[in-house]
């Protein structure tokens, strides 16, 4: 297991580093930079660009500058933002806290949802549990992350019952910390509902489809030909074969989990990290969204380690491959 | 794998019944037809929009912002639509009832050209009359009918999807394909390729490839440039796939076969291979299109995608931005539906060929 877990630990610093380099390299390529609007300026002269652009080796090639930018980042600098005039770090890690917390309880609210519902809709197979259920998932699986977004801060503005938008109410800092903690979950409600909801449809799917499979197999007609009751046999020898190809869509799912809070985070003013992205991005402020961007990848790549480990303690066979 | 179409008969003259087998059962799933009549109507919409909508996409009606949805009624046996006036310095708008207009079939009104090719000025219905408006689903901020423009947003949207399948689907089959069969160093570098691009969340990838495009491009090109960044994005998983199913087909017989009888690599590859993929090709397809329908709308909504004053169902969701305006005006979320409409059909289409396919069941 230990071999296991270093060698994926191992592999993540080389796809790290190509990751960089390809938003490097891209970013590079990007017609203008942040100094292009800058220069049109006339209060700021041209000496100060050339000295602002100097220190932050913005003149060099873009492989000298990823250098530079490598060398920081592996001490812990993230570079310097230029649009907020304040170092990336301290920009990012609260945004990334924000991205993370809202994925993480999305991600928890819709498997709580989606395998209870999978596994009563296996049960109930052509009832109209199962039909109710397939319906959910269809509409689920159709409905379009921005138009949920929306409709949820429709919903938040006509009935007042949550904030529309944002991760914390202005006067945040006058409350006292229990208060200030209830002002978090109430503002992190809508959102992850919206995000939990475009990933619940999928994941309970394929939990119904996987019970459905396992149900089938010889060794539960064996099990039920020895007498043991149906929710024994449900629970002890089909559930736990059919959860394993779930973890695998647990790592496949993430991907979509963050490209989705991307979405609901620019719609519904969140605060994490797919808006400072974009915000990044309509200010040219390139090496901001190249830290953003290798965080989101980091985020990914850790999800998904963590999938590959929940996969190998649950299937020994992937462990001793 | 599915199995509807298995490898080896392909190539024999067998195939027919073999479809034509698929096709009855595909028949029977009901609601899989539903979906596909539902796209052959919204794709017959698009390509014959400038003739269905009664407007241009950029006819401004600088009298009616957000002006209500008007439906024609029956008058007697005449269809009519009814005039409303807005109250002053305010958007609420009322009948003036019996001051109505009679709906005439082939009216003459804007200049559109028809498949953007033939000048054309015939539209299927309206008034003739610019007091006598008809808004079929309201109009926008800037007074424009939103049910002309999501015709022509369908247009951008709904054939972004064909394109961006069609691309992404040929490289991902011909990488895929040489990745596997050949092996060795060439099938490391791609899959080490794939794993990379697969490796940065999606939207985040996007933004990066947006940055490499000027920001004030034309449509034309913003539309070229979405297919060719999601192209350049959706190949990996493809590939990926392709590859897996590569490894265990180029060791069946009859691939033996075609080697020892001297054909070239490439050859097999494409008349061997990669038709023993198609049944999965069709269906994760036509499963995938919704990806792209997606990804224009999201892109486009974010503001870095197709621009004012073109039409795009992205860009008109982004008008409902402003959560006043989806109160007040809630038309405005038409396209929203649309979009929810499209991919729910492609999803029951896919499901259903899924199904059909799926000769265990």
């Amino acid at each position: 297991m230990l071999t296991f877990v270093l060698k994926r630990l191992l592999h993540m610093i080389p796809l790290l580093l190509g990751v960089s380099l390809l938003t490097f390299l891209l970013m590079s390529l990007a017609p203008g930079d942040y100094f292009t609007t800058l220069s049109q300026n006339p209060q700021i002269s041209p000496e100060t660009i050339a000295a602002l652009k100097a220190k932050f080796h913005l003149g060099e090639a873009w492989y000298i500058q990823y250098y530079y930018w490598l060398k920081n980042v592996v001490c812990g600098d993230f570079g310097y933002s230029m649009a907020y005039k304040i170092p990336a770090a301290s920009l990012i890690f609260g945004r990334l806290w924000n991205t993370f917390l809202l994925s993480f309880v999305a991600l928890v609210l819709a498997w709580c949802i989606a395998v209870p519902l999978g596994i009563w809709a296996a049960i109930k197979k052509d009832t109209w549990v199962d039909r109710f259920c397939s319906l959910i998932a269809a509409v689920g699986l159709s409905v379009p992350d921005i138009l949920l977004a929306l409709l949820a801060l429709l919903f938040a503005a006509s009935t007042g019952w949550f904030p529309v938008g944002g991760a914390q109410s202005p006067i945040h800092d006058l409350m006292s910390p229990l208060q200030q903690l209830w002002d978090r979950i109430h503002h992190l409600i809508l959102p992850a509902l919206v995000l939990a909801a475009s990933d619940l449809a999928g994941i309970m799917r394929q939990m119904r489809s996987n019970l459905l499979d396992t149900l089938r197999a010889d060794y539960v007609s064996a099990a039920r030909s020895r007498g043991l009751s149906e929710g024994w046999v449900i629970y002890k020898h089909a559930l736990r074969n059919a959860i394993n190809p779930l973890l695998t869509i647990f790592g496949y799912s993430l991907s979509a989990l963050l490209s989705g809070a991307f979405i609901v985070e620019n719609i519904m003013a969140w605060p994490g990290l797919g808006r400072l992205t974009l915000e990044a991005f309509f200010a040219k402020d390139s090496y901001l969204v190249v830290d953003c961007i290798v965080l989101a990848t980091v985020l990914l790549v850790v999800g998904n380690f963590i999938a590959d480990l929940l996969l190998a303690w649950s299937d020994p066979r992937i462990r001793f491959k | 794998m599915t199995a509807s179409a298995t490898p080896e008969s392909i190539d024999s003259p067998e195939q027919l019944p073999q479809w034509q087998l698929f096709w009855h059962r595909l028949k029977r799933r009901r609601i899989a037809m539903v979906g596909g009549v539902v796209l052959v109507i919204l794709y017959a919409g698009a390509l014959l929009a400038g003739f269905i909508a009664p407007y241009h996409f950029d006819r401004v009606d600088n009298q009616n912002f957000f002006h209500p949805p008007v439906w024609p009624h029956f008058s007697g046996v005449h269809l009519v639509v009814t005039r409303y006036e807005s109250m002053p310095g305010s958007f609420v708008y009322q009948a003036v009832p019996n001051d109505t207009a009679p709906v005439h079939w082939f009216v003459r009104g804007d200049k559109y050209d028809l498949f953007c090719l033939i000048p054309a000025s015939i539209h299927l219905f309206g008034t003739g009359d610019s007091k006598y408006p008809i808004y079929l689903l309201g109009t926008d901020q800037f007074g424009r009918d939103v049910f002309s423009r999501l015709l022509y947003g369908s247009q951008v949207s709904l054939s972004i999807g064909l394109v961006g399948i069609l691309i992404s689907f040929v490289l991902g089959l011909l990488i895929g394909g040489i990745s596997g069969y050949f092996g060795g160093w060439a099938d490391t570098l791609i899959m080490r390729w794939c794993e990379l691009i697969m490796s940065i969340p999606t939207l985040y990838l996007i933004i990066a490839l947006r940055a490499v495009f000027r920001p004030n491009i034309s449509s034309v090109q913003i539309y070229g440039m979405i297919i060719i960044i999601y192209s350049f994005i959706r190949w990996a998983g493809t590939a990926r796939i392709i590859r897996g199913m590569t490894l265990s087909l180029r060791e069946r017989q009859y691939v033996l076969a075609a080697k020892s009888m001297g054909q070239s690599n490439l050859k097999i590859i494409l008349r061997h291979i990669l038709p023993g993929t198609f049944s999965y090709v069709i269906i994760a397809a036509t499963l995938s299109v919704p990806y792209y329908i997606l990804g224009e709308v999201t892109i486009s909504y974010l503001g870095v995608g197709i621009q004012e004053p073109s039409a795009s169902w992205g860009l008109m969701l982004s008008a409902a931005q402003n959560t006043e305006y989806m109160r007040s005006f809630p038309w405005l979320l038409a396209p929203g539906v649309a979009i929810f409409i499209t991919v729910l059909a492609f999803n029951f289409l896919g499901d259903g060929l899924r199904d059909a396919a799926d000769t265990k069941s």
